[in-house]
C-alpha cells in the first residue's frame, strides 16, 4: 500500500512540476485588476547583453510570472455561466490597488425651496396615472397632450376675452417664474458651496475709522483668553457690554423690580399649567415661510431691475409680433 | 463653477444623458485616453500611437491632426481637449533633435493635469511586424510589473500607477477564464523599462491549473524615463480619496473563529425569570387542599356557599 501511495505522490509531483515556479520573493497580486507585482530584481547580467538573448530572458521571466498569476486566478470561485455548457467564469474580487479618481466625488446639492417645504410639511411625491377620466367625453383621456382630458383649451372662444392671448400670456408667465426659481435655487446652491470670506483690511489709504475700530476689536478678542487680559491704550474706551453676550445673556440684577419679577413668575406658572403648547408649530412654520418669501421678493425686486431690460425687451417683441 | 455651466438646461433627453455621463459620480466610468500627435511627430511615434490605440479601443480617441503644443510648458490645450472629449488619460507623441521619439504619458484630475511623465522610445516593434494571430479587440489585459525599482523609486512608483491606470481597462465583476489571452509585461532594469505584450496560450497540464506558454505579439517598447511632472502630495492624496458611500458596509454582530465557524450575537432585553414558561411538572402542581388554605389566608371574606 505504501508503495502505491508513494508512486501516486510522485506522479502528482511530476504533474505539478510543470506548473510550479520558484521565486525568491512572493509576488503581490491584485486580482481585481488582473495585476501581479514582482519585487525580485531581474537578472541584470543576461538582460544587458544582446537582443535575442534579452528577449528570451524577458519571455522566460514573463512566463514564470504569468504562471503564478494564472494559478491564483484559477483558485478563485468559478461557475459555469449560462447553464451547464457555458464558459467557465471566475468571480473577481474588488481591485485593491489605489488609483486616483477621474473627477472629485460629487457634492450633495442643497435642497431647493420646494424640497425644504415638502420635507417640513411631510409631503411625498405621488406617482400620477398617465390617463385621466374625462366626465364630458366619458372616456379615459391622457393627462396632457393631444386630445387631453378637460376639453380643448381653444374651444372657449365664446367668452369675451381673447382666450388665445390669455393662454399664451399665462404660459409665458409660468415659464418665466419656473426659470427664475430654478436660477435662484442654483444660485443658493452655489453660494452654499463657496462661503464668502471676511473682507481683510486694505493695506494703505482707504481705511475708515469704523473699519480700523472693527479690526482692532477683532484682533483684541483673538487671544487665548478672548481679550480679557489685553492692556488698553490710555484713551481707549472700556467695552465690557459685548462680553455679556448680547441680548439673550443679559441678566437682571437680583433685587430689582419686584412687581416685574412677580408677574413673570406667574406667567411662567400659567404656561406650565396650560394644556395648549406655547409654541404653535404651524404658525411658526408659516411665519418663517412668509419671512423667507418677503426676503425673496426683495431679492426678486433687485434681480428684476438687473434683468429688467432683457426681460422687458423680450416680452415687448413677443407682444408686438403676435398682435400685428 | 459647475452650477454656472448648468444654468443652460438641456432641452433634449439626449443632451441630458450626455451631461449625466460626464458629471462626477460615485462609481466612475472607465477612463478614456486621448492620443495626440505633436508638431513634428515622426513615423515611429505615429506608429506607437496607432498601436496603443488598437490596444486601448474602444476607450481611446486618436487625434489625426498634429497639434503644436508643448505639454511641459503649457497645459491649457491639453486640458481643453480633455474637457471636450471627456478623457482623463493622455499620450502625447513628438520628435525633435533634443528629445528624439518622445512620448508624454499623463493623467488628469478634474480636467487638470495631475501627473505627466516623459518617456523616450529606444526600440519599437509594432503589431504589424510580428506576423501571428492577435487577440480580439477590447480584451482586458493581465498586467505584470517586474523589478524592485518600481517600488523603491518614487518616480517609478508613479509611473507604475500611471501604466496600470492607462492599460487596465474596464473593471468587471467576473471574467471568463478561457478568455485571459492578453498579457502586458513591464520590466524595469538599469534606467530602462521594457514593455512586452504576449498572447497567452493555456496548455493542458496534469491538474486543473493550465500551463502557460507565451507568444510574442503586439507592440513592444524599450523606454527611457526623461522628465517628469508629478502632482504634489496633497493633490495626489485628494485625488485618491474615495467617497465614504463606496466603502463596504461592515456587518455588525457577526464574528468568525479560527475553525471557520460563524458566530452571531443577539442582544436581549432583561427577562423576568419568575414568569418563564418551563416544563410542567405535574408533581409540583398545587393540590386543592393547599390552594384553599392559601385562599383562606388571602381573602377571608370569600366563603363557599354551603
Amino acid at each position: 500500500v505504501e508503495e502505491v501511495l508513494a508512486a501516486a505522490e510522485e506522479q502528482d509531483a511530476e504533474k505539478r512540476r510543470s506548473i510550479t515556479v520558484e521565486k525568491e520573493l512572493e509576488l503581490e497580486f491584485d486580482l481585481g485588476n488582473l495585476l501581479a507585482l514582482d519585487r525580485n530584481p531581474p537578472a541584470a547580467a543576461g538582460l544587458r547583453g544582446a537582443c535575442p538573448r534579452r528577449e528570451a530572458l524577458l519571455r522566460a521571466l514573463a512566463r514564470d510570472n504569468t504562471q503564478l498569476l494564472v494559478a491564483r486566478l484559477w483558485e478563485l470561485p468559478a461557475e459555469r455561466a449560462g447553464g451547464a455548457g457555458g464558459p467557465l467564469v471566475a468571480q473577481l474580487p474588488e481591485p485593491t490597488f489605489r488609483l486616483p479618481r477621474e473627477k472629485p466625488p460629487p457634492r450633495p446639492r442643497p435642497p431647493t425651496r420646494w424640497e425644504q417645504f415638502a420635507r417640513l410639511k411631510g409631503i411625498h411625491k405621488r406617482k400620477k396615472t398617465s390617463l385621466v377620466w374625462d366626465e364630458q367625453a366619458k372616456e379615459w383621456r391622457r393627462r396632457w397632450g393631444y386630445r387631453r382630458a378637460g376639453g380643448d383649451p381653444a374651444r372657449a372662444w365664446l367668452a369675451e376675452e381673447d382666450q388665445f392671448a390669455r393662454l399664451r400670456r399665462e404660459k409665458r408667465e409660468r415659464v418665466a417664474r419656473n426659470e427664475f426659481n430654478r436660477l435662484r435655487n442654483l444660485a443658493r446652491a452655489h453660494r452654499a458651496g463657496t462661503a464668502v470670506p471676511a473682507e481683510p483690511l486694505h493695506p494703505t489709504g482707504h481705511q475708515s475709522r469704523e473699519e480700523l475700530g472693527h479690526v482692532a476689536r477683532v484682533a483684541r478678542v483673538s487671544t487665548a483668553s478672548l481679550g480679557r487680559f489685553q492692556p488698553r491704550l490710555p484713551k481707549e474706551p472700556v467695552e465690557p457690554p459685548s462680553r455679556s453676550g448680547g441680548r439673550k445673556r443679559r441678566f437682571d440684577p437680583l433685587l430689582g423690580n419686584l412687581s416685574a419679577e412677580r408677574s413673570r413668575q406667574l406667567e411662567l406658572l400659567r404656561d406650565m399649567g396650560s394644556k395648549k403648547p406655547v409654541l404653535d408649530i404651524t404658525r411658526a412654520v408659516n411665519k418663517q415661510l412668509r419671512q423667507e418669501e418677503a426676503e425673496a421678493a426683495a431679492a426678486k425686486g433687485k434681480k428684476q431691475s438687473k434683468r429688467g431690460k432683457r426681460g422687458r425687451r423680450q416680452q415687448r417683441v413677443g407682444r408686438g409680433k403676435k398682435s400685428g | 463653477m459647475e452650477p454656472l455651466e448648468r444654468v443652460v438646461k438641456p432641452k433634449t433627453k439626449r443632451a441630458k444623458r450626455f451631461l449625466e455621463k460626464r458629471e462626477p459620480k460615485l462609481k466612475e466610468n472607465t477612463k478614456n485616453a486621448m492620443l495626440i500627435k505633436g508638431g513634428n511627430a515622426n513615423l515611429t511615434v505615429t506608429e506607437v500611437l496607432k498601436d496603443i490605440y488598437a490596444v486601448k479601443k474602444p476607450f481611446a480617441v486618436l487625434y489625426k491632426k498634429k497639434n503644436i503644443t508643448r505639454p511641459f510648458e503649457d497645459q491649457t490645450s491639453l486640458e481643453f481637449f480633455s474637457k471636450k472629449s471627456d478623457c482623463s488619460l493622455f499620450l502625447f507623441g513628438s520628435h525633435n533633435k533634443k528629445r528624439p521619439n518622445n512620448l508624454v504619458i499623463g493623467r488628469m484630475f478634474d480636467y487638470h493635469v495631475l501627473d505627466m511623465i516623459e518617456l523616450g522610445i529606444e526600440k519599437f516593434v509594432s503589431l504589424k511586424d510580428l506576423k501571428n494571430s492577435k487577440c480580439p479587440e477590447g480584451t482586458k489585459p493581465m498586467l505584470i510589473f517586474a523589478g524592485d525599482v518600481f517600488d523603491v523609486n518614487e518616480e517609478y512608483r508613479r509611473l507604475k500607477s500611471l501604466l496600470i491606470d492607462f492599460f487596465r481597462g474596464p473593471t468587471v465583476p467576473s471574467v471568463r477564464l478561457a478568455g485571459l489571452e492578453y498579457l502586458l509585461h513591464f520590466t524595469a532594469l538599469e534606467g530602462r523599462i521594457y514593455m512586452r505584450s504576449y498572447k497567452v496560450l493555456l496548455k493542458k497540464s496534469g491538474c486543473k491549473i493550465p500551463r502557460i506558454e507565451l507568444e510574442e505579439m503586439g507592440p513592444s517598447l524599450d523606454l527611457v524615463m526623461r522628465r517628469t511632472h508629478l502632482a504634489s502630495d496633497d493633490l495626489y492624496k485628494r485625488s485618491l480619496k474615495q467617497p465614504k458611500a463606496l466603502k463596504p458596509k461592515k456587518k455588525k454582530n457577526i464574528s468568525h473563529d479560527v475553525f471557520g465557524t460563524t458566530y452571531g450575537r443577539i442582544h436581549m432585553q432583561k427577562q423576568d425569570l419568575g414568569k418563564l414558561q418551563t416544563r410542567k411538572m405535574k408533581g409540583l402542581k398545587k393540590r386543592p387542599a393547599e390552594k384553599s388554605a392559601e385562599d383562606g389566608r388571602v381573602s377571608p371574606k370569600k366563603s363557599k356557599p354551603a
